[in-house]
């Protein structure tokens, strides 16, 4: 193994290679409650090449590689469960290109939401991408790779439905595009009209490959943008709240949040319209839409506009926002995680009960924020517990609820979304043979020696 | 003081990154992760190991001391994280330090800095008879003066430090302040040390400073470094040292404004970089730019990270000494130089002695000092009442 340490040094050179105590510990983890397990190596590469030759590495020498963003999905998917070697893509942080009438940009793997946010602002102000409520450190790439969702879900999808190309390096080491970019300057497409490959990698955790650039289809950014928040006390008119609200296509996200405590939100549905434009005659007509949408349910006082104070707007229109990110200390323990299945809008009450439940069930703070995506086909909704580090018994708790949280989305007819490697399991042990013998033939074409992320979307 | 808890509060960091970024998140503002790219060396990983060593999960090393004294507590990870705990930090990082200290389990440059401290007065091994060199007569302290100047270590014996202290006596002694200096009885100031984690030395430099201090009848300091300013202002007073205290760039622009120091003209565009001691640490972020914009011709262009958000010159916490960031284009200083270049400016203007010498330095590494002046904003000020 010291031979494999040297050959990283040797690709990348000897300051972003690390086999020492430390890096192992902090890449052995994350904040989330799957249990560690540490790599050999950490390694920073800089280029697609130098990718290319540590994926060579490992498979000549039948080491394991997982690849890692921002590290923040809270559900495992980069603790190197075999060890082998740890690829932390963050050097990759080049911004390429912005195509300003077709609307996308191309990055490097590393890039941040942060810094495409940051740089979107200075030199494009009137494009802008789908900023993700996890903090600013997590990457394009990888948040693409779980399906993640940001601010624009609502009107156009999962963040990875926003994908306009691709390049990985395979499995087995070759480098391959994805899209329009397979035969043309242009990103503009992960697919169509080609057969679309790009469901090769999105999804997979990195067990397929190493996705080193993206393209990533950019938005109009409009000159003004606004909350609204509609309040009901009852879970069970909260499906057709956001269908009326997703079908006046005026909203620009729609997130409804449920918690205990303030006490003033205790047994509350908050619904956080977003609204965008740019002229404030158009804000004014969008906030009637949705006013108008929702006027049957002030008319039979069972929900109402809340004001939205100048001071409080700051809070809900920031992106990302550090409140989701604030929740992981509200009981001063610096953890929170989250199972966050994807569902049928209409499943919310029961969800929200069984959120309730668990929580009482187990003695935990709990928190949720639903995601309304693409129209209202689905929602994302997440039963948050806090627990605190120091305390493990708390710890062990707050996994049982999120185990069985995971295990009653499955029963619900939802999907768990970036599943921890249990709960692939309960996936593909509900899934349809055929699709996982398909999942099974895919996973061993494109990685024959088994080296990607391994323990990952493996069928047992 | 926060750090004597961290043991019992270490374990709420979430390591969720802000404290690796700038308000705008346009690039990495925490000097060490900058510098060495492992997210260990980030304020979060360093949290992280710090509890995991309290834990036992793992063992001291000297790469874990290093990982650990790379930080340069410049307070970037204060202002970005959004925590409640956010102002205890510092602190924190300072708490594990003692421990190592106590333990004695640190990295030999740390070690090499306190026995310097601790036998000769200051971080360079230098002869504390040698302390005034650079005075040329400067007048000492005495009774009835209004202003103790405080120079510490780097303005006393820094080549660049010196040129710093010259150019700001000269224009105090133009502008008819009355101040004397301590000369070679002046003492490290402590600010260093106390960042390092060796509070039992901090403890008897702030006794021996603030003795010294009451026994002369001091009421006013002035210091040349905000690193001095930081820790008499805000550490002393735990220990019964309490003296009123300004910056020099706040004593400088209060001349400006009273007419007594009138610049001549210049044509030239300079760009300012915030101490992290005066700025993040003591807000002062006007002051030293007001004294740069009253200077009749200059232009004064900002770099892309400034105020709260400025890129720290990687000196703090001894790092000027220790240079445990240096070594690398990606090292904080070079970062710096090249962000100040790209401005356009002609002149980087600074108000730190450990700056200066820094970004000097991280000037002619980066083959830029033909075409990017460092200077002191008392350098700058001293040569245009000089042409006057």
């Amino acid at each position: 193994m010291s031979d494999v340490y040297a050959v990283l040094q040797k690709i990348v050179g000897k300051d972003y290679v690390s086999n020492q105590a430390e890096e192992r510990y902090f890449y052995g983890r994350d904040p989330g409650l799957m249990p560690p397990h540490e790599p050999d190596y950490v390694v920073m590469p800089k280029t697609t090449e130098e990718v290319q030759e540590i994926i060579k590495l490992a498979n000549r020498e039948k080491v394991p590689v997982t690849p890692k963003g921002g590290g923040l999905a809270l559900t495992g998917l980069v603790i190197p469960l075999k060890g082998g070697i740890v690829m932390d893509m963050k050097r990759m942080d080049r911004i390429f290109e912005v195509n300003e009438k077709a609307r996308y940009v191309v990055v490097e793997a590393g890039v941040t939401h942060g810094a495409l946010q940051s740089y979107l602002q200075k030199h494009h102000p009137h494009l802008r991408h789908s900023i993700p409520d996890s903090p600013p450190i997590a990457t394009i790439v990888a948040n693409a790779v779980i399906h993640g969702q940001g601010r624009l879900t609502q009107q156009r999808g999962f963040n990875s439905d926003m994908v306009s190309g691709l390049e990985v390096v395979l499995g087995t080491g070759e480098i391959c595009r994805i899209g329009s970019c397979a035969l043309s300057p242009y990103w503009f497409s992960k697919g169509p009209p080609l057969p679309d490959l790009s469901g090769l990698f999105l999804g997979w955790f990195g067990s397929t490959g190493v996705i080193t650039k993206l393209g990533m289809k950019l938005y109009p950014c409009k000159k003004i943008r606004d909350v609204m928040l509609f309040l009901t006390d009852k879970a069970e008119l909260v499906s057709e709240v956001i269908r009326k609200l997703a079908h006046t296509e005026m909203v620009e996200d729609i997130v409804v949040t449920a918690q205990p405590i303030p006490l003033r939100f205790r047994g509350n549905f908050y619904i956080v319209l977003f609204i965008t434009g740019d002229l404030e005659e158009e804000i004014e007509f969008k906030k009637k839409m949705a006013w108008d949408a929702l006027m049957v349910y002030f008319e039979s006082r069972d929900g109402g506009f809340v004001s939205v104070t100048p001071d409080m707007k700051p809070s809900f229109l920031a992106m990302p926002s550090k409140d989701t990110t604030r929740f992981a200390d509200v009981s001063k323990g610096g953890g929170f995680e989250y199972s966050g299945p994807i569902t049928p809008i209409d499943k919310y009450p029961v969800y929200l009960k069984k959120l309730e439940e668990l929580a009482s069930k187990y003695k935990l703070f709990y928190s949720s924020a639903a995601r309304v995506i693409d129209g209202g086909h689905s929602m994302m909704f997440s039963f948050s517990y806090t627990f605190n580090r120091a305390n493990p018994d708390e710890m062990k708790r707050a996994k049982t609820a999120l185990d069985e949280a995971a295990e009653f989305a499955l029963e619900e007819g939802g999907v768990i979304w970036k599943p921890n490697i249990n709960e692939q399991q309960m996936i593909m042990e509900r899934m349809d043979p055929n699709t996982l013998k398909l999942m099974t033939s895919i996973k061993h074409l494109l990685d024959p020696n088994g080296i990607m992320n391994p323990g990952n979307w493996e069928a047992k | 003081m926060q750090q004597k808890d961290y043991a019992s509060q270490i374990h709420r960091c979430f390591r969720c990154g802000y404290c690796k970024f700038p308000t705008d998140y346009s690039s990495f503002n925490c000097p060490s992760y900058r510098r060495f790219r492992f997210d260990s060396y980030s304020t979060g990983g360093r949290l992280w190991l710090i509890y995991a060593w309290l834990k036992g999960e793992i063992e001291w090393s000297e790469h874990f001391a290093e990982i650990l004294y790379t930080c340069t507590t410049c307070k970037n990870c204060t202002e970005q994280c959004p925590m409640k705990f956010a102002p205890d930090i510092v602190d924190w990082i300072v708490g594990a330090r003692s421990d190592m200290v106590e333990k004695g389990k640190i990295p030999p440059r740390v070690a090499r800095f306190f026995e310097a401290v601790y036998g000769y007065g200051n971080p360079f091994k230098q002869l504390r008879s040698d302390r005034a060199a650079w005075a040329n007569g400067t007048k000492k302290y005495a009774s009835g003066d209004e202003y103790l100047l405080y120079i510490g270590c780097l303005g006393s014996y820094d080549e660049n430090g010196q040129k710093m202290a010259r150019s700001l006596v000269d224009i105090l002694n133009t502008s008819g302040v009355s101040f004397g200096i301590l000369g070679e009885e002046e003492e490290c100031c402590g600010n260093e040390i106390y960042m390092l984690g060796e509070t039992g030395l901090f403890q008897n430099l702030v006794e021996k400073n603030s003795q010294k201090f009451k026994e002369l009848g001091v009421r006013k300091i002035v210091t040349l470094s905000p690193h001095a300013y930081n820790t008499m202002k805000n550490n002393y007073p735990a220990f019964g040292g309490s003296f009123e205290l300004c910056h020099y760039t706040q004593l400088l622009n209060d001349l400006i404004k009273k007419n007594k120091i009138k610049p001549s003209r210049a044509k030239a565009k300079v760009t300012y970089q915030d101490p992290c001691f005066l700025g993040r640490y003591n807000n002062i972020y006007d002051e030293p730019r007001q004294i740069l914009q009253s200077i009749p011709g200059i232009e004064l262009v900002e770099m892309e990270r400034n105020r709260r958000d400025a890129f720290c010159c990687g000196g703090g916490s001894g790092n000027f000494v220790t240079d445990l960031l240096a070594g690398s284009t990606d090292s904080p200083a070079r970062v710096r130089a090249r962000e100040a270049y790209e401005t356009g400016a002609a002149t980087l203007a600074v108000a730190c002695p450990s700056c200066l010498t820094m970004l000097t330095d991280a000037v002619k590494a980066e083959d830029l000092d033909d075409k990017l002046a460092v200077k002191d904003i008392s350098q700058i000020l001293k040569e245009l009442l000089s042409a006057k």
